[in-house]
């Protein structure tokens, strides 16, 4: 039942700086299902970028470097595959958008020509079929006037609209895999609603599995079907999203959802975390939120917990939740 | 003393665009287009809208950091249009802001005991040591210590500049501060403290804040009352309660509807706005919002709607409810 696209299994992507190694993403194990919706979330710094850049192997280097684990896709090896192997992946079976829309569009090419190169390069289509498959993938992703925007330029488009073609691009070669890095963040929330609803759609349409990143965990609730919440590295707990929502077990998590200002009442004061995200690198022993957390106990301090079941596909990296 | 503390009457900025092959006026961009609201003393007013809608305009004319093109603000019964520059300074220390940015807005090459005491020196307040202590005693208010006035921004967090943001605002004991989508910039735990600080300051002090954001969850959750803005004007101001619970303006409730909360079970009607938000250079005629509103009629698209109070101080500009 369960079919894999991807498998990322104990990734460890340490970034090789004057300060030292710095383990941006430390062991970190995540399984995306054909037609799923993943959401990592997690607060600037926690690794959930890097990890996404982690599968695509676009993780500048130097600094950074992939130093252990696998990511398969599709059961093969992303970590030992070579340049051009990847660049057959890239855009074709796996395809990623990014947040800003206005940095990842090159401004001096038409959008017509900027969707039409996915195209030609993984596909043996002319520039003319290239041309009409663009114009297909911008009526497709809702833009109006489509025949007249393919040979308009980035900086004739608003940001919701940008964003928009960014999907066409991705979507263009339907791949298997869709990487979206905080997509919305960049939007205001009558375009993110729009943009959701797209996206939800070609999940539906095309069985397109996503890896969705961001910091928002009402779009998690609106997107995810599962969801990995990750802290400074690591994951820190993983759940369906009824569960993680209503039911979570790990402290980070619960003081993440308690901080949130609701929409729906009004309450007194919120609850806020102490203290600062910890700086990546430091050294730290035991349980990484032990720092922040009102619960912790000696063995955290010490020990490291292991991320372990505490439910139905539900599991905790936290001493108490055992 | 009146029980308000701010009046705004019709306040206008227009921005010329220029063009043409002698730079002449070619048109305007009126970024805010007729705004009149009040704030009492000791309340927090939230204005959200989407971005463009010229909410950061606002906050800024109100200070003349941006200087007005027309209206009226009356800020503790003097009318702080008609000041001089050098009046205006000494207003400003009863008026102050928090920025969005708080990488932008503190010097990189000051450390923080000079960036806090830089207000008292430009007003003239107190000797070298008395500055110094009062720098200290303000560190500790908004929860940091003496010791970090040594340092560089650079040294700090998001969350702990954005304190020295707010303690700067704090030195000259203001009565109103504009803060200006002072938690956007900043992570969801960190936001909650930085948010429970300004209201623990509110209390103590007295404070009147005039408060900006995007995000209606912050700032329902922070103000008394609550202004929609849409392309340069208000579409829609009464207190938090009632704007979230009974949403007049069609424009209110699709931006309602349209915030993702972190409840999967949570199954509202979604009013999905199509298209963009009009370029205020050539704003849209009547109501501004007839392109995306679902009920529109006819004199929506020729006549301005009048904002207007449809009972208990609830006010909304839409024809749909006329008396």
């Amino acid at each position: 039942m369960s079919d894999p696209v991807l498998q990322i299994e104990n990734l460890q992507t340490h970034f090789f700086t004057d300060r030292g190694q710095i383990p941006a993403v430390d062991g970190v194990t995540i399984t995306v299902n054909k037609g799923e919706v993943v959401g990592i979330v997690g607060e600037s710094g926690c690794g959930k970028s890097v990890t996404s850049l982690s599968v695509m192997k676009l993780v500048p280097n130097p600094p950074g470097k992939i130093v252990g684990g696998t990511i398969k896709f599709k059961g093969e090896d992303l970590v030992t595959a070579n340049e051009k192997r990847m660049r057959d992946i890239r855009g074709n079976e796996i395809a990623m958008i990014f947040q800003e829309p206005m940095t990842s569009l090159n401004p001096v090419f038409t959008i017509g020509n900027q969707i039409g190169e996915a195209i030609r390069l993984h596909t043996k289509a002319s520039k003319k079929q290239s041309r009409d498959r663009a114009i297909d993938m911008l009526k497709k992703v809702g833009i109006p006037r489509a025949e007249a925007i393919v040979d308009e330029y980035p900086h004739q488009l608003s940001g919701g609209m940008r964003q928009r073609v960014m999907i066409a691009m991705a979507m263009a070669c339907n791949p298997e895999l869709l990487i979206a890095d905080e997509p919305t963040t960049a939007l205001d929330v009558t375009i993110q609603a729009q943009i959701l609803d797209l996206m939800r759609q070609l999940n539906r349409e095309a069985q397109t599995a996503i890896l969705l990143i961001t910091h928002d965990l009402g779009v998690v609730a609106e997107m995810c079907h599962r969801v990995v919440v990750m802290y400074a590295g690591n994951v820190i707990e993983e759940g369906d999203v009824r569960t993680i929502l209503k039911k979570p077990k790990h402290p980070y998590t619960k003081g993440l959802l308690n901080s949130l200002p609701k929409l729906e009442e009004s309450q007194e004061r919120l609850y806020s975390i102490p203290g600062n995200v910890p700086i990546p690198g430091s050294l730290t022993v035991g349980c990484r939120f032990a720092p922040r957390c009102d619960q912790a106990t000696d063995l955290c301090r010490s020990e490291m917990p292991q991320l372990k079941a505490v439910g139905d596909n539900h599991f905790s990296r936290c001493w108490l939740s055992e | 003393m009146t029980e308000e503390l701010l009046v705004v009457k019709n306040l206008k900025k227009y921005y010329p665009i220029t063009g043409g092959v002698l730079g002449g006026e070619v048109g305007v961009v009126k970024a805010v287009d007729d705004v009149s609201f009040a704030v009492k003393r000791g309340e927090t007013l939230g204005l959200v809208g989407e971005s463009g809608c010229g909410k950061s305009t606002t906050g800024r004319s109100l200070l003349r950091l941006i200087e007005p093109t027309a209206g009226e603000i009356t800020f503790d019964g003097v009318n702080v249009t008609a000041l001089s520059t050098d009046e205006m300074r000494k207003m400003r220390r009863d008026m102050q802001i928090v920025f969005q940015d708080p990488f932008a807005s503190l010097n990189p090459r000051h450390n923080i005991e000079k960036i806090l005491e830089e207000p008292l020196v430009v007003h003239k307040i107190g000797t070298s040591s008395e500055r110094k202590k009062r720098v200290q005693e303000m560190l500790e208010v908004v929860g940091l210590s003496s010791y970090h006035a040594r340092r560089y921004p650079h040294q700090f967090s998001g969350g702990q500049r954005q304190r020295i943001g707010i303690a700067r605002a704090l030195m000259l004991n203001p009565k109103l501060i504009v803060a200006d989508e002072p938690v956007s910039a900043l992570d969801v735990s960190i936001q909650s403290q930085v948010l429970n600080l300004m209201q623990d300051l509110q209390k103590e002090m007295g404070l009147t804040y005039l408060f900006i954001a995007h995000d209606l969850s912050v700032v329902r959750h922070i103000s008394d009352r609550v202004g929609v803005m849409y392309l340069g004007r208000i579409v829609e101001l009464t207190t938090s309660g009632q704007l979230y619970s009974n949403p007049l303006h069609p424009y209110t409730k699709a931006l309602l509807s349209a915030v993702p909360t972190p409840d999967p079970d949570d199954v509202r009607e979604r009013v999905i706005l199509q298209g963009d938000v009009p370029s205020p250079a050539n704003p849209p005629s009547g109501c501004t919002f007839h392109t995306r509103c679902p009920h529109v009629t006819e004199e929506c698209r020729s006549t301005r709607p009048a904002f207007q109070d449809v009972g208990d101080g609830h006010f909304v500009a839409c024809h749909l409810y006329k008396q």
